[in-house]
């Protein structure tokens, strides 16, 4: 696929937006649809679609496996961690309303948060999940 | 055209032809999604469904082929099965609340509440973002963790560490199996 | 159709819901090709289309005729006389399409693995071959 120029220009192009919209999607999810598991799977989709044009090689220096594991992982701590920072300020386990002196922007700043942390772990999985078997192809062939 | 589309997934032995097929299947029901109502489960299934899973199958069919074996013998009692079970979820419909009722039951347990009182007590327009990260936020934290459960094993199943330590330096990547698994909840 | 409706009281019902229908018959065709089909991918996607009718279901109950998404007004308050769908089926199956794609992936990667220990993914060929080792 080296010689696809359409392609590779096509791709180039998008890959910027597509990620600008992820983030869109993610920090607007309060006010429109969307929120942390469509962001996450949009995030996972430039990148498929720029590992599926450059090869996997050149996505992977710019996005290597250990990182978007470690992405997988992060998600669901910075999930827990709000949960027990919450605790920690003296409200129940994800109670969100102690995170901010008044309690609706307490509970935006925690949807906020949490929702980050699915879009880190939803990033992660389905990016892993592509990179283990694109790899394993391209071992076999 | 969801059920043509479906049926035609069950007839079509060319896997290749098939996953596509699915991709276009689930793109149609995120519209029908749309239509009733449901616009961040169709935004979902649109990048989910109809992106990212048709792209895992398509990376798997390379990998195991993409020729289905034809069946040795005729489908007989599959077939029975599937008319006894499907004769019964019919029997079990026809007792169901009509369609699009607003008195139906399932709106009037919780879901009164999440409509009229996130306005004061998340403050956040999008129901389903205020359901989904505040009321049930456990929930979604178990989801995620099943999420992350889930990519723990496709890495142990698949990943470099999989084939034990014999790859040598080509493991350079610094994949290595305890650290594959690690944080397992 | 009215002649119909009062011959046969059902077909109003059935008519109705028509998503029901649709269910079932989604739900019935991955359900045979679960049980029908050797090859496991094939069987990966019969799954795939049962879950599918699933989802089909809880979003159409939570389908009010006439309501709309449930999007509230810019300050988070219902706007009045707006009749909004019922939010809830929407979160549960939000997550559940993620996690089925999660778990859809654990499923290709053990047919993967299945592949290259057997050389098959033909569930009657597995079987013969561990018949086979067996005896």
């Amino acid at each position: 696929m080296r010689e696809e120029l359409v392609l590779r220009l096509a791709a180039k192009m998008m890959a910027p937006f597509i990620l600008v919209f992820g983030l869109y999607v993610h920090f607007h999810g309060d006010y429109s649809p969307g929120g942390g598991f469509q962001a996450g799977v949009i995030l996972a989709a430039a990148f498929v679609m720029l590992s599926l044009v450059f090869g996997l090689d050149a996505v992977q220096r710019a996005l290597p496996l250990w990182f978007v594991r470690s992405c997988a992982a992060l998600g669901v701590l910075v999930y827990a961690g709000v949960g027990f920072a919450a605790m920690a300020l003296g409200a129940n386990f994800l109670g969100y309303d102690a995170l901010a002196s008044d309690p609706e922007k307490g509970q935006h700043l925690g949807i906020l948060l949490v929702e980050a942390g699915v879009v880190i772990t939803v990033f992660g999985v389905m990016t892993t999940a592509f990179y283990v078997f694109a790899d394993r192809g391209r071992r076999k062939s | 055209m969801l059920a043509a589309a479906g049926i035609g997934l069950a007839k079509l032995r060319n896997l290749f032809t098939v996953v596509m097929l699915a991709g276009v299947y689930s793109l149609l029901s995120a519209g029908l999604f749309t239509v009733m109502d449901a616009v961040d489960v169709a935004f979902t299934e649109a990048a989910v469904g109809a992106g990212i899973s048709t792209v895992l199958f398509l990376a798997a069919l390379v990998l195991v082929g993409h020729r289905e074996k034809k069946p040795v013998r005729a489908p007989v009692l599959p077939l029975v099965v599937v008319i006894v079970t499907g004769a019964a979820l019919a029997w079990g419909m026809i007792d169901l609340p009509p369609f699009g009722d607003p008195d139906n039951p399932v709106h009037h347990h919780v879901a009164d509440h999440y409509l009229q009182e996130s306005g004061h007590e998340i403050g956040v327009p999008n129901v389903v973002t205020a359901v989904l990260a505040s009321y049930r936020g456990y929930d979604t934290m178990g989801e995620a963790t099943v999420v992350f459960t889930a990519v723990v094993g496709v890495l142990l199943l698949l990943g470099r560490g999989a084939q034990g330590r014999r790859t040598g330096p080509e493991a350079g990547t610094g994949l290595s199996e305890p650290e594959a698994g690690e944080g397992g909840p | 159709m009215s002649w119909a409706q009062s011959a046969f009281p059902w077909i109003g019902h059935v008519v109705a819901n028509y998503n029901y229908w649709i269910v079932i018959v989604l739900m019935m065709t991955g359900f045979y090709v679960l049980i029908s089909r050797g090859n496991l991918i094939k069987k990966l996607v019969g799954l795939n289309v049962f879950q599918t009718s699933v989802f089909l279901m809880y979003i159409t109950m939570g389908k009010i005729t006439g309501g709309t998404a449930p999007i509230l007004g810019s300050h988070g308050e219902p706007v009045p006389g707006v009749l909004y769908s019922n939010p809830l089926p929407h979160v549960l199956i939000l997550t559940a399409i993620v996690v089925g794609v999660a778990t859809t992936s654990v499923g290709l990667a053990l047919a993967v693995r299945i592949k290259e220990a057997y050389g098959t993914v033909e569930e009657d060929e597995i079987n013969a071959l561990d018949a086979e080792a067996d005896s």
